[in-house]
C-alpha cells in the first residue's frame, strides 16, 4: 500500500509541476506582460522600468525559476538595474522581490492594485465551495435515490420515466438549463431570486444548474451498477438466507455499487469546477468561476494564472484522495498497477 | 450496410436520434433555402415579436423576432451551421492528433511514451472548459480560434484509448503473422492495427461532437467564442438572457435546438457503441 501511495504522490507532484509550466507558458503567450500593467501608449521608458522591476528582462528560464521559487538562492532581490532615462543620464531601477509560487505568490492583481493575485482568488473561493457543495449533494443524493428506484423496479413506467429524464439531463447544456430556471422561477413565477447570493434561496437555482449534468450521469450509473450487483451470487445468497429485501439492498448491494462511484464522484469535482465558471456567470454568483471570466475579459492575467493553478491543484488533490481511497477499498487496484 | 440499417431500425431511441440529427444536418446544409429570412437582416419595427401562436405574433416570424427585429427561426437554422461545423472540425483535429500521438506512444514506448502520457495527465488536471477559457484569454476568441482550441485540447482521450488498444492489438497473432510475413511497419499499422483500434475512437468522436458543440456555445455565451456578427446559438442565448422578461423566445428556441442536436448525437452514439462493440454494453 505504501508503494502505491508514494507512486501516486510522485505522479501528483509531477502533474502539478506540469500545470505550473503550462500556466507560465500561457502567461508568456500573452505578449509583453509589462505593457498590460501600464496604460496604453505609455512611453518606452516606463515599459522598460516595469520590465526591470518585475524581472521580465531576464531570460525565460530565470523567470520560470523565479516564478516557482521566488528569490530563494538567487541574487535577484534588492538588485538595482541602471537604464537610460529619457531626459538623459541614468535611472536606477530596483528589482521587486518575488515570493514565488512555492510561497503562494503569483504577483499582484492588475485590476485590484496592490492585492496579491492568489489572495483575490482565495477570497472568492468559499462562495464557490458553498455552491459546489450544494450541487454535489443534490447530484449525489438524488442520483442514489433515482438510481435505486430504477434498479429495484426495472422496466416499469417509473424506471423508464427516470431514464428518459436522465438522457435529457445529459443532453441539456447547463447554461440553458440555468436560463430556463430563471425564466420560470424568477421571471414568470417570481418565487426565487434570479441573481446574486446571500440567502439559501439564492443557492437553489445555481445548485440545480450546476449539479444536473452529474445527477443525470450518476443516475444512469447507479442504476446499471445496482442492476449488475443485484444479479451477483452473494446477493442471491443473502436473499436465500432469508434477509429482508431492505437489508439485502442496504448492506450487500449498495456497498458494492458504491465502490466504482467513488471514482466518479472525484471526476464530478472537475465537472463542477468547470461548470461553476459558467453557472456563476449566469447567476452573478461571486465565486472563483466568475472571477476567472471577469479576469479574462479584463486581462488580469496574474489572477487568471492563480485561479487556473488553484483549481487544477484542488482537482489533482481530490483525484489523488479518490485514487487512494479506491486503492484502499479495492486491493486489486494497488496490486494490479 | 444492410445489417447496420436493420440494427438502427430496431432501436427506437437511436432511430429518433438519427431522424433529429438528419433534420439538423439538412437544415444546416440547406440553410439558405429553408430559412425564411436573412439571419442578419434587422427590422427595428418588428423587434421583439412573439412566436406566431402568441398574441401579437405574426406568420412572418414563426418563432418570433429578437431585439433588432431579426427572425429567430432563421437565426436558429443558420446557427446550426456554426455548431455542427465547430463540432465536426474540432473532433477531426483532436481525433487525428490523438490517434497519431496514441500510436506513437504505443509503438515507440520508453521516454517518448512517458512524456506523451505525462502531458496527457497534466492536461487532464484542468477541467476542459477552464483550459479552453485560459487559452482563449491569451489567443483571443473567434470562430477559427475556438475550433483550434477545442481541437488541440481534446486529443487526450483519443490518445489514451488508442494507446491501450494498440498495446493489446500489437501482440495479437494476426499482427505477429503479418510481421513474420514481412509486412513493412506502415503497412502493418494501416492494414492490421488501425482498423482494429478505430471502434472506440469512432464512438468517442461521436460523443465529442456533442460536447464540443456545447463547449463552443458555452464559450460564445460567455463572450469568449464566436464573434457576435455570426449567427450562432451561443450568441442568441447570450442576447436572449438580456431580454428574458420581454422576449423569452429569444433564449428558449436556440437552446432547444442545441439540446435536441446534442440529444440526437448522444442517442446515436449510445446505439453506435452497442452496435460496434457489444462487449461495451454495460460500460459508461
Amino acid at each position: 500500500m505504501w508503494r502505491y501511495i508514494l507512486r501516486r504522490l510522485a505522479q501528483a507532484v509531477l502533474v502539478i509541476f506540469g500545470v505550473l509550466l503550462l500556466v507560465f507558458v500561457i502567461m508568456q503567450l500573452t505578449g509583453d506582460p509589462a505593457s498590460l500593467m501600464l496604460p496604453p501608449d505609455s512611453p518606452a521608458e516606463d515599459i522598460q522600468r516595469v520590465r526591470i522591476m518585475y524581472g521580465l528582462d531576464r531570460p525565460l528560464y530565470v523567470q520560470f525559476v523565479r516564478f516557482l521559487f521566488g528569490d530563494i538562492g538567487t541574487r535577484e532581490a534588492g538588485r538595482t538595474v541602471r537604464t537610460f532615462a529619457s531626459g538623459g543620464g541614468w535611472l536606477e531601477v530596483p528589482v521587486k522581490p518575488r515570493g514565488g509560487v512555492i510561497r503562494g505568490d503569483f504577483g499582484e492583481s492588475l485590476r485590484y492594485r496592490e492585492q496579491p493575485a492568489l489572495g483575490v482568488v482565495l477570497e472568492r473561493f468559499p462562495r464557490s465551495l458553498e455552491l459546489m457543495a450544494a450541487a454535489f449533494l443534490y447530484a449525489v443524493l438524488l442520483s442514489l435515490v433515482f438510481g435505486l428506484l430504477c434498479a429495484l423496479r426495472p422496466a416499469t413506467l417509473l424506471d423508464q420515466g427516470i431514464r428518459v429524464l436522465a438522457i435529457l439531463g445529459q443532453s441539456m447544456p447547463s447554461f440553458w438549463l440555468g436560463l430556463l430556471l430563471i425564466l420560470v422561477f424568477a421571471v414568470w413565477l417570481g418565487w426565487l431570486p434570479a441573481m446574486g447570493s446571500g440567502t439559501w434561496w439564492h443557492l437553489v437555482m445555481p445548485a440545480i444548474t450546476l449539479g444536473s449534468l452529474s445527477l443525470a450521469r450518476n443516475t444512469r450509473l447507479v442504476r446499471s451498477g445496482m442492476l449488475d450487483v443485484l444479479n451477483e451470487d452473494y446477493v442471491r445468497t443473502a436473499r436465500a438466507k432469508g434477509l429482508t429485501e431492505r437489508l439485502v439492498v442496504a448492506k450487500h448491494a449498495l456497498k458494492n455499487t458504491a465502490i466504482p462511484l467513488v471514482t466518479l464522484w472525484g471526476l464530478d469535482v472537475g465537472v463542477l469546477f468547470g461548470g461553476a465558471v459558467i453557472t456563476e456567470s449566469i447567476f452573478a454568483w461571486p465565486g472563483t468561476g466568475r472571477l476567472v471570466i471577469e479576469s479574462v475579459t479584463r486581462r488580469d492575467f496574474p489572477v487568471v494564472q492563480a485561479a487556473v493553478f488553484f483549481i487544477a491543484l484542488i482537482f489533482v488533490l481530490v483525484n489523488l484522495v479518490v485514487d487512494l481511497v479506491y486503492g484502499w477499498l479495492d486491493p486489486r487496484v494497488r496490486v494490479g498497477r | 450496410m444492410g445489417e447496420l440499417w436493420h440494427s438502427l431500425r430496431r432501436g427506437k431511441a437511436a432511430c429518433l436520434g438519427a431522424a433529429i440529427l438528419l433534420v439538423m444536418v439538412l437544415s444546416a446544409v440547406l440553410a439558405p433555402v429553408v430559412a425564411p429570412h436573412d439571419p442578419l437582416q434587422a427590422e427595428i419595427t418588428k423587434r421583439l415579436r412573439p412566436p406566431v401562436w402568441r398574441e401579437k405574433g405574426a406568420a412572418e416570424n414563426l418563432l418570433g423576432s429578437d431585439q433588432l427585429g431579426r427572425d429567430v427561426l432563421s437565426r436558429t437554422i443558420y446557427g446550426s451551421r456554426v455548431s455542427l461545423m465547430v463540432g465536426i472540425i474540432a473532433v477531426l483535429i483532436s481525433g487525428i492528433l490523438g490517434v497519431v500521438l496514441g500510436m506513437v506512444s504505443a509503438f515507440q514506448g520508453g521516454r517518448l511514451d512517458a512524456l506523451i502520457m505525462r502531458i496527457a495527465d497534466v492536461q487532464l488536471a484542468f477541467p476542459f472548459i477552464l483550459l479552453a477559457i485560459a487559452v482563449v484569454a491569451v489567443v483571443g476568441g473567434g470562430l477559427l480560434n475556438v475550433i483550434l482550441i477545442l481541437g488541440v485540447t481534446g486529443w487526450v482521450s483519443y490518445a489514451r484509448v488508442v494507446r491501450s488498444q494498440v498495446l493489446s492489438v500489437k501482440e495479437k497473432e494476426y499482427v505477429e503473422a503479418a510481421r513474420a510475413l514481412g509486412s513493412r511497419s506502415l503497412v502493418l499499422i494501416f492494414r492490421q492495427i488501425l482498423p482494429n483500434v478505430m471502434t472506440p475512437v469512432i464512438v468517442l468522436a461521436t460523443f465529442n461532437v456533442a460536447s464540443y458543440m456545447v463547449a463552443e456555445a458555452s464559450l460564445t455565451f460567455l463572450g469568449l467564442g464566436v464573434q457576435p456578427a455570426i449567427p450562432s446559438w451561443g450568441i442568441m442565448l447570450a442576447d436572449g438572457r438580456e431580454y428574458m422578461r420581454a422576449g423569452w423566445w429569444m433564449a428558449v428556441f436556440p437552446g432547444l435546438a442545441l439540446m435536441l442536436t446534442v440529444l440526437s448525437i448522444n442517442l446515436v452514439g449510445d446505439w453506435l457503441r452497442e452496435y460496434l462493440d457489444p462487449r461495451l454494453r454495460h460500460t459508461e
